[in-house]
């Protein structure tokens, strides 16, 4: 057990760089590219924060994670009760760890960050979380007693999972429909295995089911049943809703329907859900992407774990087009940097504007107009504009669409008095995340717009306190 | 895991299975698919629901062996399992109030096009149906049809059993003859459904074709499944899979159809001479060897 440094000491440590494997090794397998810190440099790492009195990390943290608390456990070397600290506020923390945008959230708030480097508290964090599972002692919270009530939740996701932990805990019956045949959402289809492990995401969902969740997969809401049956038929007494934003956008221009174009759905699902990238042991086919020249249109998350899986399937170039500038692109900072080391080609400030093929039906190339960059625009960034006459031919043999979701209607158009935004999305309030249907509640990004892992799991957690509520006092 | 009831084959390389799939069985229309994946490492594969019985709670597929997905699926029998059943997706067939419908099956396409034929004549429609096959050999579900059918007319390609000749040959004779047609469904392959498009533009007969595009997830989530039907891009999971013919791009839907050519020659070799390896990936789904207790509880069923 370490004693904490003086103040003057800790601004001397240098923040832990995360170990990580070789880029040019790394950008030709799945295996994940951050390895974890290692102790020494875990405590080193924890010795580095101020323990301010007013932590503004906590005010950064979309679910309030102690976050001082938690890292003074580390210095205190008790990781196990570091981990249980972080469990109050937050079910996923081996999920998070690896995938929030820290620099946004609780690092970007960090006064440390203001002199020097922040704090790695999502490497700490991460550290924590791992160190729990390995030692095999994940600590499952007390079930209260069984209060009989039935409660729905429909998708598996973060905000699914996180609700339903919650809801258990508390003794109420529930049951998570998924349309897939896999547990966890985004987490299994759409982030990758070499930044998020599945083992990680099957261990939680076995924590889970051990605690009483029942999953029920190829449960497909608003085909296999609806809301209403679960509710009137099957004697549910409450619904959540976390079905996601998993309807993908394409571009709507010329020569989408040629092969080789794919939305970053489709192509994210057959590499991690179907696991095409191993195509001795699994039946699922990918386009063959090797010594190709592919594409990703985008400059998100999405865009950046396509296009790092193309270049782990051996495509030949991998670019990233993109309309706005580096500046603007809403991925992670770490995601960047590292598709950069790995050789990601990035064309900022270029758009497609018509696909081009051959006669068999393949994509040959993609027509790109120049972009600059402009006024503001309502997101606060500086909207990209078109220059004139500036249209060139880039050849192309495979070109993945990621430029956003939007929300899949089957259960909405399912379930006529449950009202929706113009966009198609669940209203729900704000804190109650009640629908306007009594008894339905509704949350993570088919409410809020494809946002964060993080925050759709603060919305399953404030569902379930809402949930418990109805639950127990009947009122709505 | 969905436990088989029934499988038989119902021609060469033609096998017709009934599975447990409560849940499906209670809410299918005519129209609907399911997705199957067989055993952990396969892949997800669209089939349309020929039939279902919602109190037995067990839906019918009949699955033609094509790829490696479909000739392993085929080697399970009665007492086996699959790993995932989903369903029921995509649009129910419109079948109220049309009056006098041709129903047009062409080789597996016949196990297709049957429950809407008979969801057609419940509705109160005059069915005729022309079936049409290779060889006689291939010809499915004669019975069945004809039972939901106020005429039948078999065709086959080389003239081995009923009349010789295309479906679209006897869908012009009829048109020919005057026989007043209000709609066409028509389902097999694609240059067959292609065909009949061409044989009732001219007449202006609406007609209605069900598409098989590759799939997913089949609930609108991948786009894998986008057709072009009158220039615009439709998911055809969830926006169908059932369009107008006259509308439909088939030139591009038989291109993408072709994506994965080569990968599934691969796979196909993968199983041609390893029957050990086809076991061992269908282990998981034989019940019996596991747990014969299992076994024999739904194995009973097959005569
Ligand atoms: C490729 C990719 C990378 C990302 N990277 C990051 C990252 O690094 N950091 C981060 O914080 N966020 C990231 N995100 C965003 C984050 O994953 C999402 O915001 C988050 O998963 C939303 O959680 P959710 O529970 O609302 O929905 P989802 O995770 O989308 O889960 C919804 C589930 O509901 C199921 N479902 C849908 N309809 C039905 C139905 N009718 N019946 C039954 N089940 C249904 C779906 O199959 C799915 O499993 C990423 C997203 C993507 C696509
Ligand atoms: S199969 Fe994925 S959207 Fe239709």
């Amino acid at each position: 057990m370490a004693e904490k440094l003086p103040p003057k000491e800790r601004m001397k440590i240098p923040r832990q760089g995360m170990p990580e494997q070789d880029a040019h090794e790394r950008a030709h397998n799945f295996t994940e590219v951050n390895l974890g810190l290692e102790v020494a440099a875990a405590e080193h790492e924890a010795q580095r924060c101020l323990t301010c009195s007013d932590p503004k990390c906590v005010g950064g943290c979309p679910v309030g994670v102690q976050i001082r608390e938690f890292v003074d456990l580390v210095v205190a070397g008790d990781y196990l009760q570091a981990a249980a600290k972080i469990r109050e506020d937050n079910v996923l923390p081996a999920v998070t760890g690896r995938v929030c945008p820290q620099e946004n959230q609780c690092e970007g708030a960090c006064v440390l960050g203001k002199r020097f480097t922040s704090l790695a508290i999502g490497n700490l964090e991460r550290f924590v979380a791992d160190y729990e599972r390995q030692a095999g002692q994940v600590g499952l919270p007390e079930r209260a007693p069984l209060t009989g009530k039935k409660v729905a939740i429909v998708g598996s996701g973060p905000a699914g999972l996180s609700c339903a932990g919650d809801l258990v805990q508390r003794g109420h019956d529930v049951t998570v429909f998924e349309a897939l045949h896999e547990i966890g959402g985004v987490l299994v289809y759409g982030i990758p295995e070499f930044r998020l492990p599945k083992d990680i995401v099957r261990e939680e969902v076995d924590n889970m089911r051990k605690m009483g969740v029942d999953f029920q997969t190829n449960v497909v809401v608003g085909k296999t049943v609806t809301i209403d049956e679960l509710m009137q038929e099957e004697g549910y007494d409450a619904v959540f809703i976390a079905t996601g934003a998993g309807l993908p956008r394409f571009l709507n221009i010329p020569g989408e329907h040629y092969g080789g174009v794919y939305s970053a759905n489709e192509f994210l699902t057959r590499v991690n859900l179907m696991k095409a990238y191993d195509p001795d042991e699994y039946d699922s086919p990918i386009y063959d992407c090797r010594g190709k020249n592919v594409a990703v249109v985008g400059g998100g998350n999405t865009a950046m774990d396509a296009v790092r899986s193309a270049l782990r399937l051996g495509a030949g170039n991998a670019y990233i087009i993109y309309r706005r500038s580096r500046e603007e692109m809403p991925a992670r900072a770490e995601e960047v940097h590292h598709a950069e080391q790995e050789g990601v080609q990035f064309m900022n400030l270029h758009n497609p504007v018509e696909f081009l093929g051959n006669d068999d039906g393949y994509l040959t190339a993609v027509r790109l107009i120049k972009m600059e960059l402009g006024e503001p625009d309502e997101s606060g960034r500086r909207r990209p504009v078109e220059i004139p006459g500036s249209e060139f031919e880039m050849p192309l043999d495979a070109v993945i669409i990621a430029v956003g979701t939007g929300a899949n209607p089957l259960v909405q158009s399912t379930t006529p008095d449950m009202a929706t935004n113009q966009r198609g999305y669940i209203v729900a309030d704000e804190e109650t995340m009640r629908t306007t249907k009594r008894g339905v509640f509704a949350g993570g990004d088919i409410v809020s717009g494809a946002a964060t892992v993080i925050l759709a799991m603060g919305a399953g957690r404030k569902a379930a306190a809402s949930v418990h509520q109805f639950l127990t006092t009947g009122e709505w | 895991m969905f436990a088989i009831k029934e499988a038989r084959f119902l021609a060469q390389d033609i096998k017709l299975f009934r599975i447990e799939a409560p849940r499906i069985a209670r809410r299918r229309q005519a129209g609907q698919f399911v997705i199957v994946r067989v055993h952990e490492h396969g892949e997800r594969i669209p089939l349309t629901i020929a039939d279902s019985d919602a109190e037995e709670g067990t839906v019918t597929i009949v699955v033609q062996g094509v790829g490696k997905t479909t000739r392993l699926l085929n080697m399970l029998e009665a007492g086996d399992a699959v790993c995932d059943i989903v369903g029921p997706l995509g649009e129910a067939s419109e079948v109220e109030g049309i009056g006098t419908v041709v129903v047009i099956g062409g080789g597996v396409g016949t196990a297709i096009a049957y429950p809407t034929a008979v969801a057609m004549k419940q509705a109160g429609n005059h069915v005729i149906s022309i079936v049409g096959a290779r060889t006689s050999d291939l010809i499915i579900l004669e019975d069945e049809v004809r039972a939901a059918s106020s005429e039948l007319f078999v065709m086959t390609d080389d003239g081995s059993y009923g009349e010789h000749g295309f479906v679209t040959q006897k869908l012009q004779q009829l048109i020919d003859q005057g026989v007043p047609i209000d709609r066409v469904l028509a389902i097999g392959p694609v240059p067959m459904m292609r065909a009949v498009a061409e044989t009732t533009r001219p007449a202006g007969i609406k007609t209605i074709v069900s598409l098989n595009p590759i799939m997913v997830d089949g609930t609108g989530m991948c786009g894998g499944c986008r057709v072009t039907v009158g220039g615009e891009s439709k998911f055809a999971c969830v926006d169908g899979p059932e369009f107008d013919a006259h509308e439909v791009d088939f030139k591009t839907l038989m291109q993408r159809n072709a994506l994965y050519r080569q990968q599934e020659q691969a796979e196909l070799a993968q199983i041609a001479d390893d029957p050990d390896r086809c076991e061992r990936e269908l282990a998981p789904c034989r019940l019996q060897q596991q747990h014969p207790e299992v076994g024999q509880r739904v194995g009973q069923t097959t005569d």
